[in-house]
């Protein structure tokens, strides 16, 4: 017997996973549009805005509220440092190198804060604003898990919308289809990768700063909430940032109902989603062959 | 045009590619790798340290067979070792096959999972590949985790070391070298005869162009797929063994951690080669072992030795050799 209200309650709270998936596969895709590479180092620096949230706190007694904002610009930069130093040189090549370089960058990152801060991680309190619930009619739901998909759903749509529908997010979507030409107009296209970059991370760090309360801040977080992303990736295919979004929230609210109907699948539900589609629809669900 | 990832280091040094049978250079690399592994266990060298070199060397080899030599980055290859190690070490535990049984069958195993993710992950290229087959792999882990026969957190504890063919005793660490020695061997040159047999050089041109592979008439799929199932066999195998030699299953084999160190082993000895991956695996191995003290300082490391072997050194060690001596290892 299916329970239906413990099933759209669990799916309500997959939402949240769902905004993580979204944001993160945003990112993905905006880097992946321009960039040409999988930036496997996007979990590492989603781990890294949830330790710079955690460090502006208890360091400097910045609350949650200036981390929203600073953690994703020192993320931004940091990204922006490693796409100067590291991918910039791997351009001319296989895209297959800036995976790999990546991966060492994750790896780094992930190894360098375990041996500093070990694998427990640390609490990250709910900001008091935020804290308490509210009631949905089917079930509660914590007010900052609300939030949460809140946020990142202005976050994404903001995101559409920039690339869409203004100036700048033309000459970015131009770049992306023909990137000679569009420097041929007198736009400084490597300056607008670099930002490309730094944008798609600063999403990742975001996404950090929004998790380090759900989640307690540890270097694991990342690595396999990356592997998820990937497939979110893969099901959704990269050509649509509408696409991303809608994919993302969606498998989150799919694998929050599977707790309820199978729970032992919950963890495996979107790669097998992921294997469904590559067999119907092999370029992903808003994917171009 | 971007370069291909894995053009190898005989393409790049303008070397003509070798005829008919084992040119002599390379018969004496083998030569001294054979003997190397067969001396070694006598002139001090702990035997399980070099088991364990042997088997990741078969794993890499492995892998590097769809990576160096069709082009096609797998980055959930742990999948198959992990797994195939599961598959022997229960076979060995629970139904008390003896070694060479529980040995094949954990590669069957493995090569109908290769089968399974092989067909699904051919239908996207390049990065979708990797991160297709990455994620399937991490489903293998999720099922390593929670199935019943598993062992969970454990792993598989205690693995047995009944006779080989039910009469050659398997009790201590040097008979089992043997073992591992002859798959080793056996693993390395069948690699070597799939790469330099017709077959090979269709993957071969696939990795180069794939559309004019497909222009001139090769079914590109079945080709890939095939070379797909062999890799994942031969990792299995690797696996099985590994199983015997550590008497453990755990989910470190499985864990897409695995995957990764496979990638380095293989981009630290030069991809595309056939004596890279074994020089790769030795290096990765001796290293975490002799640095095993650091701790998690190790993965920092090996996340250094991944970006500097990308960013300034993709030939890797035997590519570079290659490179200096103008012949192909």
């Amino acid at each position: 017997m299916l329970d239906l209200e413990a099933a759209l309650t669990q799916g309500t709270l997959g939402l949240i996973n769902g905004a993580f998936y979204a944001m993160l596969s945003l990112g993905l895709a905006v880097i992946f549009g321009l960039l040409n590479i999988v930036n496997f180092a996007h979990g590492a620096l989603y781990m890294l805005g949830a330790f710079v949230a955690w460090g502006l706190l208890t360091f400097l007694g910045l609350g949650y509220f200036p981390a929203l904002i600073l953690a994703p610009l020192i993320v931004g930069a940091i990204g922006i440092l490693l796409e100067r130093t590291v991918l910039k040189p791997l351009y001319k090549l296989d895209h297959l190198y800036g995976l790999l370089a990546t991966f060492g960058v994750a790896l780094i990152l992930e190894g360098v804060l375990r041996n500093e801060f070990g694998v427990s991680g640390m609490p990250y309190a709910v900001p008091p604003d935020l804290r308490g619930v509210v009631d949905l009619g089917y079930m509660f739901l914590p007010r900052y898990r609300g939030w949460v998909v809140l946020v990142s759903l202005l976050v994404c749509l903001g995101t559409w919308y920039m690339i869409e529908k203004t100036r700048l997010g033309a000459y970015l979507r131009a770049a992306t289809e023909n990137p000679a030409l569009v420097q041929a107009f007198g736009i400084n296209v490597p300056v607008m990768i670099t930002l490309t970059y730094g944008f798609g991370v600063a999403l990742a760090g975001l996404s950090g700063v929004l998790a380090a309360p759900i989640y307690s801040v540890n270097p694991n977080m990342g690595s396999s909430l990356i592997i998820v992303v990937f497939a979110v990736v893969v099901i959704g295919g990269m050509g649509s940032i509408l696409g991303s979004i809608i994919t993302g929230f969606a498998l989150g609210f799919i694998e929050g109902m599977t707790k309820v109907v199978y729970p032992e699948a919950s963890t495996t539900v979107v790669f097998i989603i992921m294997a469904i589609v590559l067999l119907i629809k092999p370029a992903g669900l808003f994917g171009r062959a | 045009m971007a370069a291909p990832i894995s053009a190898p280091a005989s393409a790049q040094a303008g070397l003509p590619l070798p005829t008919t049978g084992m040119p002599r250079h390379q018969v004496i690399a083998l030569a001294v790798m054979v003997l190397f592994f067969a001396l070694a266990p006598f002139a001090g060298l702990y035997s399980v340290f070099l088991m364990k070199v042997m088997c990741f060397a078969l794993f890499a080899c492995a892998f590097n067979l769809l990576l160096g030599y069709v082009g096609l980055l797998s980055f959930g290859h742990a999948a198959y070792f992990g797994f195939s190690s599961y598959l022997a070490a229960h076979a060995a535990k629970a139904w008390g096959f003896t070694p060479e049984l529980a040995i094949l069958f954990a590669v069957a195993g493995s090569a109908l999972i290769g089968l399974a993710f092989g067909a699904l992950a051919i239908r996207r290229q390049g990065i979708y590949f990797a991160m297709i087959t990455l994620a399937l792999a991490q489903m293998v882990f999720f099922f390593c985790l929670q199935a019943p026969f598993t062992g969970g957190e454990n792993g598989i504890q205690s693995v047995p070391r009944p006779p080989l063919f039910g009469f050659i005793p398997m009790q201590g660490d040097l008979q089992v070298y043997w073992l591992v020695f002859a798959l080793f061997i056996g693993g390395f040159l069948l690699v070597y005869r799939i790469v330099h047999s017709p077959f090979g050089q269709v993957l071969k041109a696939i990795r180069e162009n794939e559309p004019r592979a497909i222009s001139l008439g090769y079914r590109v799929d079945h080709y890939k797929l095939i070379a797909f199932v062999l890799s994942a066999a031969l990792a299995g195998l690797a696996g099985a063994a590994k199983a015997f030699v550590v008497q453990l299953a755990s989910l470190t084999d499985v864990a897409w951690q695995m995957s990764g160190e496979v990638v380095l082993m293989t981009l630290v000895g030069g991809m595309g080669t056939m004596f890279g991956p074994v020089v790769g695996a030795f290096t990765i191995i001796t290293m975490q072992t002799y640095l095993a003290e650091f701790g998690a300082w190790v993965t920092v490391i090996q996340g250094g030795i991944f970006l500097l072997c990308v960013l300034a050194f993709r030939r890797g060690i035997v590519g570079e050799v290659a490179r200096l001596t103008r012949k192909s290892f």
